[in-house]
């Protein structure tokens, strides 16, 4: 009998790396002592940093194999300039997450080794996501991404609200993978392969013999599924519960990172096999777009709770990235990337700034506890005006940039109504985001905050402040690697 | 011959287990019956040459499903009695979904038996090899062509089993364990002490 040959594992160096390092980190916190709470804390510490390091050590390779496009694992994995963009920001997502977490999880008792663990659990399962080239190995990452999420969801499990968000989102979330299975049987049905590259033979062959019923179905439900997970309206109902339940850093996480894969995976999965059918799907991305951009302007009016608040932002941004993919162009897509990276920064500096609301012991989350922080407080409230300011898509900031390059595409695709219920629903939109900084400047002081000592957080909101600023003066490195990126995708 | 007569007795053997599944009046020998089924369906798939998927059935639903049925039988205080009431006012949807079950079957062997060649236009099952079983041919799929998926589907096992310890695990505090190491190396001077007690009276 031949011996099997081994595969080419190279362009999967770095999810190879996590892993094998996910089971020794494991093994390390496993068998450390744990006989005291302080016991506890230290190992965590140390995990914590080791999983950072780790993390770090991914991106290095990401970056260093970056290259043209390659599918190895018998076509099941794919790497290639779009990828190697989207991994580097999910990977830098989850090392900033993990850094600003430690300070948060020892005050809570809930420091824990497994958490950075469970971190790196999913960033490997939207690191697979991103890479996938097929419907088995989209379902294998997104499943290994959601059931990590779930568990650090319900994280602080003496605390009903985090076991009832953790709850919430498993139980939606199956149903959300229960739609995208049968939308990848039906397109598996219909086509005879579950392979990216031959469902785009396959459907470029049927349409000369008119529209297939079958995969149109398919993409419906694939799109579902997906839609759950970017949080796109309608299938936004657990964003707020879950956002508001979970702790905070792992609010912080839930924002960015999953947002990043998600998006990457819907772009790759549009683009990919379906680009032959932009007709046909355009028009629910069209919807879904206007419904998120709507909903996530006029929900969040009336919210009191910064992170509910932020949820409906989320929403909002999310909608505001599928024009990019409505519009189906390479432009589109770059703008979509150049949207993530801007969405990323100002969302980690935000959720930076949430996780120092703190009085006493204990964290605050209404938008009223950051009344006089103008005064009391003025670095972090400067920060914070800077990100809201940005949010609202307000110029020189670079939330302007962001949205300026996914409506310009949506303009060249002739998506008018688009672009201007954008433009309106960002108008909206700025009344929350500019009330939080009238909030910190003009009303009355009740009670202020206490102040933060955390050297991380104070990095990443001088960091992230400085970058929003900056990327107007100096957007080159962003704007070039979005294109290759974009281009990339469309290439194959 | 010996096939045939094989086929019945593990045919009759599953189909009476089934029965007494759901006749016991003790759930602990249901439980027992159903791990007997299970064997018995086992046999019949090693008959159709299905020797993988033979085992596979013991592994999993005697190993594992039936097992954990035996705990939740076992550590749940549920009243039988009372869950057998309803038996009859159940029984007529029960009815029913076994009436259109026998009918999809006559509907489907009938058109078999009127049209021998549709058989034939089912998706068939990849003709093996002799030389190949089908433990082995699996096998060869799932760690050569499938290998990604097979480890990622490890992996997403490992994060169940993390979840779980990590939302369930408690240190309890005051629990009482043997270290035999300890009681090796107790002597008699830390256990006994040796007290002369002086006739008439207490210590």
């Amino acid at each position: 009998m031949p011996m099997a040959q081994i595969p080419n594992w190279i362009p999967a160096a770095p999810e190879l790396f996590i892993a094998v390092m996910i089971m020794a980190l494991l093994m390390f916190g496993v068998f450390q002592k744990q006989s005291s709470a302080a016991d506890g804390i230290n190992t965590s510490r140390v995990v914590s940093y080791m999983s950072v390091a780790v993390l770090a050590l991914a991106l290095l390779i990401t970056v260093a194999f970056a290259g043209d496009r390659v599918a190895v694992f018998n076509n099941l994995f794919v790497t290639d300039s779009f990828a190697v963009f989207t991994k580097v920001l999910v990977l830098f997502a989850s090392i900033v997450t993990i850094l600003m977490a430690q300070g948060y999880l020892e005050r809570h008792k809930m420091a824990r080794f497994e958490y950075p663990i469970l971190i790196l659990f999913a960033t490997l399962g939207m690191m697979m996501m991103i890479s996938a080239n097929n419907l088995m190995s989209l379902y294998l990452g997104l499943e290994l991404q959601s059931l990590s999420l779930y568990v650090i969801a319900s994280f602080q499990r003496d605390d009903s609200r985090s076991a009832e968000a953790g709850l919430k989102y498993f139980v939606l979330g199956a149903l959300a993978s229960g739609m995208l299975l049968y939308g990848s049987s039906l397109v598996y049905g219909f086509t005879g392969s579950t392979d990216f590259f031959q469902i785009a033979a396959a459907i470029e062959l049927s349409s000369e013999h008119g529209l297939n019923i079958g995969i149109i179905f398919g993409i419906v439900f694939i799109l579902a599924g997906l839609a759950f997970k970017i949080s796109a309206v309608p299938f936004h109902m657990w964003t707020p519960d879950v956002y508001e339940g979970s702790p905070t850093p792992v609010t912080a996480f839930f924002a960015v990172a999953p947002k990043i894969a998600a998006l990457a995976l819907f772009m790759r999965v549009m683009v990919g096999p379906f680009g032959g059918l932009v007709a046909e799907w355009q028009q629910i991305v069209i919807f879904i777009s206007i419904a998120s951009m709507l909903l996530g302007a006029f929900a969040a009016l009336n919210q009191t709770n910064i992170k509910r608040l932020m949820a409906y932002s989320s929403i909002g941004h999310v909608g505001y990235a599928l024009i990019g993919i409505a519009a189906g162009s390479e432009a589109g897509i770059q703008g979509v990337l150049i949207y993530l990276v801007i969405y990323l920064v100002m969302n980690l500096g935000t959720f930076a700034c949430i996780l120092s609301m703190r009085r006493g012991d204990q964290m605050v989350e209404g938008i009223h506890d950051l009344a006089g922080l103008g005064k009391s407080h003025k670095p972090l409230a400067l920060a914070l005006t800077i990100f809201m300011f940005s949010m609202a898509g307000i110029p020189p900031l670079a939330g302007f940039i962001g949205k300026l390059y996914i409506f310009m595409p949506a303009i060249d695709a002739g998506l008018y109504t688009l672009a201007v219920i954008g433009v309106l629903a960002s108008v909206v939109s700025a009344v929350y985001y500019l009330r939080i900084v009238k909030i910190m400047y003009f009303d009355d002081v009740t009670e202020t905050l206490d102040r933060t000592s955390e050297k991380t957080i104070g990095w990443v909101l001088a960091l992230s402040s400085i970058f929003i600023v900056a990327l107007t003066f100096y957007p080159a490195p962003v704007m070039t690697n979005a294109a290759k990126a974009a281009a990339s995708l469309f290439a194959g | 011959m010996i096939e045939a007569l094989a086929f019945y007795m593990f045919a009759a053997i599953t189909v009476a287990s089934g029965v007494l599944v759901i006749s016991m009046r003790n759930p602990v020998h249901s439980v027992l019956f159903l791990i007997l089924a299970f064997f018995n369906s086992a046999g019949l798939f090693v008959l159709l040459g299905a020797e993988f998927l033979a085992m596979i059935l013991v592994v999993v639903y005697v190993g594992a499903v039936a097992v954990l049925f035996m705990f939740v039988v076992m550590m749940l205080d549920i009243n039988y009695v009372e869950m057998r009431q309803g038996f009859l006012q159940y029984l007529p949807i029960g009815g029913v979904i076994g009436l259109i079950l026998l009918v999809e079957l006559i509907v489907m062997l009938g058109g078999w038996h009127l049209e021998p060649e549709l058989i034939a236009t089912g998706a068939a099952p990849m003709p093996v090899p002799i030389s190949v079983t089908n433990t082995q041919a699996l096998g060869q799929l799932l760690y050569t062509h499938y290998v990604y998926l097979f480890q990622a589907a490890g992996m997403i096992l490992l994060v169940a089993m993390v979840g779980a310890i990590v939302l369930t695990h408690r240190k309890r505090t005051g629990v009482k364990k043997q270290v035999i190491r300890d009681q090796l190396a107790r002597t008699v001077e830390d256990s006994v002490e040796l007290v002369k007690v002086e006739t008439g009276k207490g210590i």
